[in-house]
């Protein structure tokens, strides 16, 4: 696809916050075809980040919804998931039968948990959780009682999130996680481990070098305990996975596009085919999606960035419209989480570096600097407490990202 | 151009501060500060801006 043929269908699959973007910047680039948005949830389009937040601790649940522009003038199928692509007929398959023909078509999937830690591992109705969705994180609230011990499994962004969620909801909590300190290879391991020192200074269990071998349940169905690799048994009642998430793109099997990590595309975000040439007419976005970096060279790792699934909607809608005249995507990465009343913040992408600058790390103000570098040269950036420190590194990343 | 941020729902995540360092940019405390009447040749950034809060507490209000 490169000549801009305007499209007179444009179907989004995916009704959250890279498919929302993707509608809205299309009604605002002129589009004035049909616009149909398919969403495998019966919500309306939401905001993740708060459900790890303000939704587990606040006394009335935080409002997510995403708020849709008057005039965007779209179809809605929610609650209805897409199972099948046919590249070639360009036509989408619903799980209920129905098919939906496009010219242009914008994969906005995001991603789902990871969970299975081990065989047989007991669900929801027994007190074990993911949290990906507003429905996960409605069912993980009403389970987060007083006196209820809580086990976190997963040290990362997600895990220390509700592991201080449930803190500050007064439970017992214990967060587990396989690497010598929280986030080691996201950020390093000095900024790690003030970050273990945040946990364990609130008063969480905080276990390293350690992982969950076994989950034990009574008589009635529910979670009783875990057993971890060095044989502790640990009493729990609620227990969460945090284990990351996978690219939610099993319905593009048998499509020829291979998604492995996420939708390979183009610097403009077109699909890509294993052979490199670009799937007709197809663009994908956001957590769904694997997009070069011009900071690492053209390799595209899978983020799963609020801001990223946010700003990719947008260029991808725009590269539906304009083909090649479209610009190239070379948005800054940008990625923050709260816990224990602090913000982390960062530019760039900190977990590629091959060496760490601590600049400032000081526990008693709780504020945190570090920059992070590849053979020499600025990759990314992170504060604690430091928002105002970042513009100036992000200037710098700026300019190795051509436009 | 008119540019109003609800204080009451920034949550200092500097993300228009990154969008339009023209117009908003922090203090030492990550205090938020802005141009509450920029040039009218700023207005696709400060949309940007607008566009980039993840609380969406910044409205443009284009000058008439
Ligand atoms: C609990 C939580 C907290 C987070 N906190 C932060 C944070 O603090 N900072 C940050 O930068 N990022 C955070 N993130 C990440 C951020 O929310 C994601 O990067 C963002 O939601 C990605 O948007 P998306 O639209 O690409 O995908 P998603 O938001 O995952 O949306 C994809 C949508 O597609 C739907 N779907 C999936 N498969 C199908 C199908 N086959 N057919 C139809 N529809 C389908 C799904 O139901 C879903 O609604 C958080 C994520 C979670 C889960
Ligand atoms: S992006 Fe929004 S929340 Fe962040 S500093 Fe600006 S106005 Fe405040």
């Amino acid at each position: 696809m490169s000549a801009a043929v305007s499209p007179r269908q444009v179907v989004i699959v995916g009704a959250s916050l890279a498919g929302l973007r993707a509608a809205t910047a299309l009604r605002e680039a002129g589009f004035t075809g049909r616009l149909t948005i398919v969403g495998a949830e019966r919500h309306a389009p939401y905001d993740r980040p708060p459900l790890s937040k303000q939704f587990l601790t606040a006394d009335v649940p935080a409002d997510t919804a995403l708020p849709v522009p008057d005039g965007l003038r779209a179809r809605w199928l929610l609650g209805r998931a897409a199972v099948r692509l046919d590249p070639y007929r360009r036509v989408i398959t619903l799980a209920d039968g129905m098919r939906l023909p496009y010219c242009g078509l914008v994969i906005a999937t995001g991603a789902a948990a990871r969970s299975g830690v081990v065989d047989g591992e007991p669900g929801p109705e027994q007190g074990v959780f993911t949290l990906r969705g507003r429905d996960d994180a409605a069912a993980l609230r009403a389970a987060l009682t007083p006196g209820r011990r809580l086990l976190v499994l997963g040290a990362g962004f997600l895990g220390g999130e509700v592991a201080a969620a449930g803190r500050a909801l007064g439970l017992d909590v214990t967060l587990v996680e396989s690497g010598a300190v929280p986030l080691e290879r996201a950020v390093g391991a000095e900024v790690g481990a003030f970050v273990g020192t945040l946990h364990r200074e609130k008063g969480i269990d905080l276990r390293t070098g350690t992982t969950v071998t076994e989950f034990g349940t009574g008589p009635d169905g529910r979670l009783k305990g875990v057993r971890l690799a060095d044989d502790q048994l640990l009493a729990v009642d609620v227990a969460v996975l945090a284990l990351g998430a996978a690219p939610a793109t099993g319905w593009l099997a048998g499509s020829g596009i291979e998604a492995v990590g996420g939708v390979p595309t183009d610097s403009r975000l077109r699909a890509l085919f294993p052979d490199g040439t670009t799937v007709p007419g197809v663009v994908a976005a956001g957590d769904a999606a694997r997009v070069p970096q011009p900071l690492a060279d053209g390799a595209a790792p899978a983020l799963g960035h609020w801001a990223g699934a946010a700003e990719q909607g947008a260029a991808a809608a725009r590269t539906l419209l304009l083909g090649d005249a479209a610009p190239a995507f070379a948005e800054v990465p940008s990625f923050w989480s709260d816990f224990h009343g602090v913000r982390l913040r960062s530019v760039g992408l900190p977990g590629l570096a091959d060496t760490v600058k601590v600049h400032e790390c000081d526990r008693g103000a709780r504020r945190v600097e570090a920059s992070y570098h590849l053979d020499g040269r600025l990759i990314g950036a992170l504060t604690i407490g430091r928002t105002s420190r970042l513009a100036a590194y992000r200037r710098t990343l700026a300019e190795y990202t051509p436009r | 151009m008119q540019i109003t941020v609800d204080l009451n729902t920034c949550e200092s995540h500097g993300s228009c501060v990154f969008a339009a360092p023209e117009v908003f940019s922090f203090d030492d405390d990550d205090h938020l500060q802005y141009e509450a009447e920029p040039d009218d040749g700023l207005r696709a950034v400060a949309e940007k801006a607008a566009a980039s809060c993840p609380v969406r507490a910044i409205t443009v209000v284009p000058a008439s």
